[in-house]
């Protein structure tokens, strides 16, 4: 008799492959495509509508041409290439007119200038993104606009040096005030004295900086900006100078103080309340009424203020919002701390709220520089309307149509794609809760 | 009320700075530089090219009042206007004078206190169909869809047009001509109107334009010219010949390349006059005498401006037609000068 040995497995057994239909692409096609017949059909539609959509556009942009020199030459050599009928992308328009659409009508053997401005552009705007650059780099951030806009428009060097030490002034002032009269009356009397400034002493003083030390670059006109150059002019100023308007705004529309409250409610809900389009025109149309005949006030510092102005509102109803959000413990914190008011929202308060704020302040952002476009409406040469339809006009690229809408698009998409990833890199950062 | 007391208001600013620079010529002799407000783009009218310079037939026409005036086509300063802002542009003094194929219209001469100076372009709206559409008379279009920019006039002259006619269309509205050619060309209409000299612009540069044609009709009148403000008329003058300047230099034969012979060669009074060879013509428009001789050889007379951006030669191929000289059956027809 042959004793029965009993089966102990002692070693386990290697894991096994799930079955084909529950791994691999297959179970991911199962669970995200056709998990039921409502989806299956929704997946057939879909895929059938990208098939249609890529046969109409992929042979498009297949049939590129990159060298030619008019739109009849493009289609000659598709039809050379690819046959009768054929239809393709003409992207010798934009080796021949890119420049125009980056500079407008920029000298061209000035281009350094503006490419300057936008290397250091980012080095002025580093250390306000990254607060792990030295602290010591805000200084250039400081002088970046008065550089910049020597750079762009050239002329005298000592102008935009004068106009600086308006803000010195303004700085100086404050700092030997703010312990005595607190933050509102010295800032005032700072921008009060700086306006006067600016207003009297700017022209003589740097007039004679100029004669006693003789220092400029050429001088270009405004009416030679366009393209990016001036979408990226007007949205960055506008950009940075609409974020402390919207704070000062935001916190005067809580204000308990009567005047002030309702000076920030009128102006926001107005320029929200009017399209942007409308403000556009009075800086072109209605002003030149106003002003005195032939003082020429540079349309583009036109449109850059009222711009400004817009985003303003929209960004102080943004860190409204981000204000609502705080619970009212913070406040009282700060006050059992024994701050006053300013300190409370630099320390505590501002801190909190826009952290709250960020998606909407970068949605204003990129709405704001999508819209620098509208500028075509009164005759400045937006990327989009205003180059494309100057290149339209030349017989030569009459009758183009996606190319240059592709091209314009293709650059606003990289740049807004940016400043949209940063934002969610910087609330990731500085995510504090629930960690 | 309180609007009209806005508007009231805005008026007299506005009237005020027509008045305030009354001399327009010692203005831009001061500046140096004649401000023109010209079209952003317009095909073989007005664009700047590849450069950044302007060219065109409007642009030509500011290069000679400049010679004519500063002694120098090249001190042109071209200030692009939008249909929007060029009345505004010219009102408030932003330009000298606004040269941007504008149709002279009563309401525009008067109402808006503007004076059109003359008439460089006869054009009129026009009509262009596809070949296989078997239509030969803008008569036969009854029940056709008609692309058309829409807040122009073309649109109301269209209208005008059909119902005169006792036809009915359909409009597809378009927001420029580079909408309208693409919708035209996707066969979302079966006619494309707008100025018979944008037409034959479009027209050349299809892919396939043996298969399009224009029809004969021309249904508006459309006089383009350059104008001014009110209360300046001695500048307004200046304009004016600078123009007959350059159709009279055609009519007798003054071109660009033969001006200075010209001068000093020709037994023709008029011409002597004209080219300052003879008479004092040029002070009595506060200028010198050689303004014409200037203004011409900055891009030659009518006739040669005309071939060199919009004529045969070009690919525009636009016909003379009514802008042919008077002694050609045209209308350009300048008064003499004496």
């Amino acid at each position: 008799m042959t004793s029965v040995i009993p089966f102990v497995r002692n070693e386990m057994l290697p894991e096994k492959e799930p079955p084909l239909r529950e791994r691999g692409v297959v179970h991911w096609m199962r669970q995200n495509l056709f998990s039921g017949p409502l989806n299956t059909v929704l997946t057939l539609l879909g895929l059938a509508v990208l098939l249609w959509v890529a046969s109409h556009v992929l042979p498009w942009l297949m049939h590129s041409v990159w060298n030619a020199s008019s739109l009849t030459e493009c289609r000659d050599i598709i039809t050379q290439r690819f046959g009768e009928g054929a239809t393709g992308a003409c992207w010798a328009m934009v080796k021949e007119r890119w420049h125009q659409y980056l500079y407008g009508f920029y000298p061209m053997d000035l281009y350094w200038r503006p490419n300057l401005a936008f290397v250091l552009m980012f080095v002025a705007i580093a250390p306000v993104l990254y607060t792990s650059l030295p602290r010591k780099m805000l200084w250039f951030t400081a002088i970046y606009p008065a550089l910049t806009f020597w750079l762009l428009w050239g002329g005298s060097v000592w102008t935009p040096v004068v106009a600086m030490l308006g803000f010195v002034i303004l700085a100086l002032i404050f700092r030997a005030l703010v312990g005595k009269l607190g933050v509102p009356v010295s800032a005032g009397i700072g921008v009060v004295v700086a306006a006067l400034w600016w207003m009297f002493a700017q022209g003589p003083v740097s007039d004679a900086l100029q004669a006693a030390i003789p220092l400029s670059i050429t001088t270009v006109d405004s009416d030679q900006f366009g393209g990016f150059l001036l979408s990226i002019v007007i949205g960055v100023t506008a950009i940075s100078a609409s974020l402390p308007m919207g704070i000062l705004l935001a916190l005067g529309r809580k204000s308990d103080m009567l005047i002030v409250r309702t000076l920030s409610v009128g102006f926001i809900e107005f320029i929200r309340g009017v399209p942007l389009i409308t403000l556009l025109f009075t800086a072109s149309l209605l002003l030149q009424y106003f002003l005195p005949p032939g003082s020429n006030f540079d349309i583009i510092l036109r449109v850059i203020i009222l711009v400004t102005l817009f985003a303003a509102a929209y960004i102080a109803e943004v860190i409204r919002g981000g204000l609502a959000a705080l619970p009212r413990g913070q406040y009282e914190a700060a006050d059992a701390l024994g701050l006053d008011y300013w300190q409370a929202q630099r320390l505590i308060i501002m801190p909190q709220a826009l952290k709250i704020s960020i998606p909407g302040i970068v949605s204003s952002f990129i709405g704001l520089f999508k819209d620098t476009t509208l500028v075509a409406f009164v005759g400045l040469q937006d990327p989009l309307k205003g180059i494309t339809t100057i290149v339209r006009a030349d017989i030569n690229w009459k009758g183009i149509y996606w190319e240059p809408y592709i091209f314009a698009g293709a650059i606003f998409f990289i740049i807004c794609f940016g400043m949209s990833r940063y934002s969610m890199w910087l609330e990731r950062k500085l995510k504090t809760d629930h960690r | 009320m309180k609007n009209t007391v806005i508007l009231g208001a805005l008026s007299v600013v506005a009237l005020s700075a027509g008045m305030a620079s009354a001399d327009t010529l010692a203005d831009v002799k001061a500046r140096g530089e004649l401000n023109c407000g010209v079209n952003v783009g317009l095909t073989g009218f007005g664009a700047p090219d590849a450069n950044g310079n302007y060219q065109g037939f409007d642009v030509a026409l500011c290069k000679a009042v400049a010679a004519a005036v500063l002694g120098d086509a090249s001190k042109v300063k071209y200030l692009p206007t939008t249909g929007e802002t060029r009345f505004t542009a010219l009102a408030s003094g932003e330009v000298d004078v606004l040269i941007r194929n504008s149709t002279w219209s009563f309401q525009r001469d008067t109402d808006l206190k503007f004076d059109f100076v003359a008439v460089n372009y006869y054009d009129g709206q026009g009509f262009m169909v596809k070949k296989d559409l078997g239509v030969s008379s803008a008569k036969e279009l009854d029940g056709a869809t008609v692309c058309i920019q829409t807040g122009t006039t073309t649109e109301l002259n269209l209208a005008d047009f059909f119902k005169a006619n006792n036809m009915s269309y359909t409009p597809v509205n378009v927001a420029d001509d580079s909408e309208g050619q693409r919708q035209y060309l996707a066969g979302a209409c079966d006619v494309y109107t707008t100025d018979a000299s944008g037409l034959a612009a479009s027209r050349a540069t299809l892919p396939d334009a043996d298969n399009h044609i224009i029809l004969p009709e021309i249904i508006s009148k459309e006089p383009l010219g350059p104008l001014v403000r009110h209360g300046d008329n001695n500048w307004g003058d200046i304009i004016r010949w600078t123009y007959f300047a350059l159709v009279a230099a055609e009519e007798y034969g003054v071109t660009s390349a033969n001006v200075a012979d010209m001068a000093t060669s020709t037994n023709n009074p008029e011409i002597k006059r004209l080219l300052g060879a003879e008479g004092e013509l040029g002070k009595m428009l506060g200028l010198d005498n050689e303004w014409a001789k200037r203004a011409i050889a900055a891009s030659g007379n009518y006739g040669e401006i005309f071939e060199a951006n919009i004529g045969s030669a070009t690919p525009i191929k636009l016909a003379r037609g009514l802008n042919a000289l008077w002694t050609q059956g045209g209308l350009q027809y300048a008064p003499p000068f004496r």
